[in-house]
């Protein structure tokens, strides 16, 4: 198995190397680095001493790829790409365009974003394995048609219905919990009822369906009939024979997603003013901080790559057939 | 079971519902009732480093932390600037060429200006300033020592100094250095003496360390700048700026202790975000004590802040009206300030309506909700507000918003008649009025020139006006009617929109930044208005950083921009029309890149002159100038509509003043009372909701129990 993942390892590579000359390239082909000196030095004033010596200061002013001026080593060291592309291979994410260090934000802002991803995720897998097993139980029945319908529509709705409607009816109407924000500690909990609920609503619709064409697969197998001709109850059969069988795809499914959970929601976060890595990087998009846009870029590819290592690890340890080679 | 069951459901709100702050506070039951003013913020302040912040939302922040020598009068207009770490305002002397003083003006080649700082002025306690045994503990951290640091607060150990007149002087030496990047060095350059050497020097120190680099900057003068003792110091200018004191009110010129420099440039403390940036050090009535902008920003009476007087009784009253009940006197009245991050309107306007911010402004969402206009035409409050206790305050701001011409362009720009004519036929089609009312909501009013009111010079287009754009009718003042327009469009050989030299349509292109529903209504809009003398008007979208590129190029053709005001002197709107900061050519702030001998000698006139009746008249002259030849569709200057609570007080409407925290007043019982009453958590609804869920989930236990008893009996 080891060998296995080594081999893995070594397939990110040039993944990596494809996503971050990807990025590179759309991010210093469309804008330069003139350009992104006079978007960060506002709109007043701003004269072209100051974007050459703002480039200077971040390393802005090398070539894109090779530097003639230089000898050796220094050729491709001395380069935009080198310092903004292959740093980040060895996790120096260097400094924002605003001028603070990357990691140490990364670091910092992980946290608010699992706080809100993982317990979404635990309640949301709870409550969709409980609804899509009951669908099934009822399968062909009026409750199952009611309920793939209702899950349709919840579905198509957008998440800014829940989030919007959430806020109002819940922190506007009912003035229970606070509308947004964030707190450290147990104060925490007050501002993530909300958000949490609303993630998990909202993910009912696709969830439910999902794990209900899962579960629909494993009771058409014989293994199903032969345990029912035993004259084991059909809430037997579905828990101890159907769900167990469909733990595999739940499983992998669970764990592809499991290392992006620190990524955060996009907008989630930021209705609910919650300080998470999916508000910097929304930050980052609109005050055109590429360099936290590339470092996020660079590390939801790493983690996406973890996740389908993950995923195949898991495999085996939930089916003994499975094995990595 | 029941009941075990809801206490589970309820658990965290039951949690949190112990105590006597409503449920869905998110404030901490002992913060709700101290003597904290309440606020938010859109956007993270980017730069909160003096010598480089230049915009509204970091000056909200740094104008109450760091001193400069002058600010504005909070309570009177026009705008007048009074002591703040001054003793006075500036000394001014007039030197001639050998730098001896001169009692004619006319015979200056340069001004000095002697600034005399108050006594015993200390800064806020921090670790730059802590030391032991003479010798500064916290200068050269080691990764070691910064184990447990991740905030500023984290230094256990701090100290204050006294505030002279070399941490004025040592700021201004960081305004010179361009890896500061501030975005006044060019303009501090043109005038400062001295400064374009200091910056030379200072750019030649290169590969050397900052230690090193703070010393050789302690050491080494500016030519203009001169210490005369710990309290007093002089700047000297190469030609007259009377402008000039303002920008000594402006955060750029505030003090900078070389200890705090020296502290936050420290390898170790960049890695941790620690940085003069994020972390002020002043003098002022409040200190940054958190700074997590991603989620709230809290500044903190300083406690070794001198104290300062409110303004004085006689100057709240105004045309016999008492602007302000308040009788203490020594400001801050807060203990605390906390801002937060909120991006989104619709938690920020709800939690502005529950009381949990003491102050919002008004998008445009929420216009409807918050103001009506009344039978009169005046614009007021709704009546769900008014039961709340709020109050509104109205400003127009110092700001204008233009439609300009690229005076470059073969079509729309040049001297020529048929130029000026298509020019002048452009800005009568143009219907400001109705601009304002579609898309600010009424809050704004028409510009007649650059100069927007409260600024010496100002057009209110009843006594003065554009005499190109409006005209007298029966004794009112009235927008040229759009015949005019079309005759003018003939003049200029484009009758019917067609010229007349080839027969082709008349076509013209915008260039327009943003996308948005709002962006296109307004394309949409501009290109009826055009539509009005038969202009086909072609609208090209880009983003900003292209825009710029074609305003610096000048290859744009019409475009839409605006300005803020430094300071409250015409000088700094007319400026945008002085040929000398031609985009184009100079880099410089006239977009529009125009250029008029007549224009260019009366600034130059103006500029240097103290507010008269013969600067006015100049003024006027200028203005004339600049309507006839119409580089610019004087657009609108927007009105700032500002919510307050009942509870707060002393609340004023002084757009130039930033530092006008430590003026707001709190009235805390009936802050908490209102809160209370309209917090009340209504149970009623969830127990319903509680009542169908646990219905729900028995009705399905009991289904599913059933169909399962029936298939193992089938």
């Amino acid at each position: 198995m080891i060998n296995y993942i080594l081999k893995r390892i070594l397939y990110a590579i040039p993944i990596l190397i494809g996503v971050n000359l990807l990025t590179f390239t759309l991010f210093f082909v469309v804008n330069s680095p003139d350009e992104v000196a006079r978007l960060h030095l506002g709109n007043k004033r701003v004269t072209q001493e100051q974007i050459q010596s703002w480039n200077e200061q971040r390393g802005y002013n090398f070539p894109l790829f090779i530097n003639e001026s230089e000898k050796g080593l220094n050729k491709i060291k001395k380069t935009i790409f080198y310092e903004k592309s292959i740093k980040l291979f060895y996790f120096d994410f260097g400094i924002s365009d605003s001028g603070r260090d990357i990691k140490y934000d990364i670091k910092q802002r992980m946290w608010p974003s699992l706080a809100i991803a993982l317990p979404s995720l635990l309640v949301g897998l709870m409550i969709n394995i409980t609804f899509a097993l009951f669908f099934v139980f009822f399968r062909s029945t009026k409750v199952d048609y009611i309920g793939v319908i209702f899950c349709v529509a919840l579905m198509s709705i957008s998440s800014l219905f829940y989030i919007i409607g959430g806020q109002y009816l819940i922190s506007k109407l009912l003035q229970l919990v606070p509308i947004s924000g964030y707190s450290q500690g147990v104060d925490a909990i007050k501002f993530l009822i909300l958000p949490v609920l609303i993630s998990v609503i909202y993910g009912i619709g696709s969830g439910t369906r999902w794990y209900r064409s899962l579960f629909l697969e494993e009771i058409e197998k014989d293994y199903v009939k032969t345990a029912k001709s035993k004259g084991l109850s059909e809430v037997s059969v579905l828990f101890n024979h159907v769900f167990k069988n469909a733990l595999i795809p739940i499983l992998t499914g669970v764990v592809v997603i499991l290392p992006l959970l620190f990524l955060g929601s996009l907008i989630v976060e930021s209705f609910f003013g919650i300080p998470g890595l999916g508000s910097y990087t929304i930050d980052a998009i609109q005050s055109q901080d590429f360099a936290i846009v590339r470092a996020m870029v660079f590390l939801g590819t790493i983690l996406y790559i973890l996740g389908l290592i993950l995923t195949d690890i898991s495999y085996t340890l939930v089916d003994p057939r499975v094995r990595l080679k | 079971m029941l009941n075990s069951l809801k206490s589970i459901f309820f658990l965290p709100i039951l949690l949190f519902g112990c105590s006597d702050n409503p449920l869905n506070s998110p404030y901490s039951e002992n913060k709700s009732k101290q003597n904290i003013l309440y606020s938010s913020f859109q956007e993270r302040p980017k730069h909160l480093d003096p010598v480089r912040s230049y915009s509204s939302n970091e000056y909200a922040f740094l104008a109450q932390i760091y001193e400069p020598l002058f600010q504005y009068h909070y309570l009177k207009k026009p705008y007048e600037l009074i002591p703040l770490t001054a003793t006075k305002l500036p000394e001014v002397q007039y030197l001639d060429s050998n730098f001896k003083v001169t009692k004619k003006a006319k015979n200056a080649s340069y001004s000095k200006y002697i600034l005399n700082i108050k006594k015993g002025i200390l800064y806020q306690n921090h670790p730059a300033f802590f030391k032991e045994n003479n010798k500064y503990v916290y200068h050269s951290l080691k990764s070691n020592d910064l184990e447990n640091v991740n905030t500023l607060s984290d230094f256990q150990k701090t100290s204050t100094r006294i505030l002279i007149s070399d941490d004025y002087i040592y700021q201004i030496k960081r305004l010179a250095d361009n890896l500061n990047h501030s975005p006044i060095s060019g303009v501090m350059q043109e005038y400062i003496y001295g400064f374009t050497e200091y910056k030379d020097k200072l750019r030649n120190l290169k590969n050397i360390s900052n230690e090193k680099k703070i010393s050789y900057m302690k050491s080494n003068k500016m030519l203009g700048i001169e210490k005369i003792d710990d309290f007093s110091f002089s700047i000297i200018l190469k030609k007259p700026y009377p402008q000039f004191v303002y920008w000594l009110a402006m955060p750029f010129f505030a003090p900078m202790p070389w200890e705090a420099d020296l502290f936050y440039s420290q390898k170790e403390l960049k890695k941790k975000n620690i940085t003069l940036n994020w972390y002020p050090v002043g003098t002022g009535p409040f200190m940054l004590t958190e700074n997590n902008p991603n989620l709230r920003m809290v500044l903190r009476k300083n406690s070794n802040f001198r104290g300062e007087v409110y303004p004085s009784l006689e100057d709240k009253i105004k045309n016999n009206k008492l602007y302000s009940k308040n009788t203490e006197k020594v400001i801050p009245f807060i203990d605390e300030a906390i801002f937060s991050l909120e991006k989104e309107q619709i938690p920020r306007w709800n939690k502005f309506l529950q009381g949990y911010y003491d102050n919002s402004g008004i998008a445009s969402d929420n216009y409807d909700q918050a103001v009506s206009l009344n039978s009169s035409g005046d614009i007021t409050l709704t009546d769900e507000l008014k039961e709340k206790g709020i109050h509104l305050s109205m400003a127009t701001a110092a700001s204008t918003y233009y439609i300009g011409f690229n005076m470059l362009d073969g079509i729309v720009g040049g001297k020529s008649n048929r130029a000026k004519h298509l020019r002048q036929a452009i800005t009568l089609a143009i219907d400001y009025e109705e601009y304002i009312s579609i898309f600010a909501n009424g809050r704004g009013i028409v510009a007649q020139s650059p100069i927007p009111p409260g600024i010496f010079g100002y057009q209110d287009g009843i006594k003065k006006y554009n005499k190109t754009a409006y005209e007298l009718k029966n004794k009112r003042i009235i927008k040229k009617n759009i015949e005019k327009a079309k005759i003018l469009m003939g003049k200029a050989g484009y009758a019917n929109g067609i010229d007349q030299e080839n027969g082709k349509p008349l076509i013209l292109y915008f260039e327009a930044t943003g996308s948005g529903a709002d962006t296109y209504s307004f394309l949409n809009w501009l290109r009826k208005q055009f539509k009005k003398i038969n202009i086909q008007l072609v609208t090209r979208v880009t983003d900003y950083n292209r825009f710029q590129e074609k305003m610096i190029n000048g290859t744009g053709q019409i475009f839409q921009w605006g300005w803020n005001a430094d300071y409250p002197d015409p000088e700094n709107f007319l400026f945008l029309l002085y040929s000398k900061n031609g985009k184009v050519r100079y880099s410089g702030e006239n977009a529009a890149n125009y250029d008029s001998k007549e224009f260019d000698k009366l600034f130059v006139k103006m500029k240097n002159m103290r507010n008269s009746s013969e600067r006015e008249k100049i003024i006027e002259r200028m203005l004339s100038i600049i309507q006839e030849d119409c580089p610019w569709i004087w657009g609108w200057h927007p009105k700032s509509f500002s919510l307050s609570h009942d509870w707060v007080e002393n609340v004023e409407s002084n757009l130039m003043a930033n530092n006008t925290l430590k003026y707001k007043k709190i009235k805390l019982i009936s802050r908490n009372d209102s809160i209370k009453l309209w917090n009340k958590a209504n149970f009623t609804l969830l127990y319903i909701l509680s009542f169908l869920f646990f219905s729900l989930v028995f009705s399905v236990f009991f289904m599913v129990r059933k169909k399962d008893r029936e298939k193992i009996y089938d």
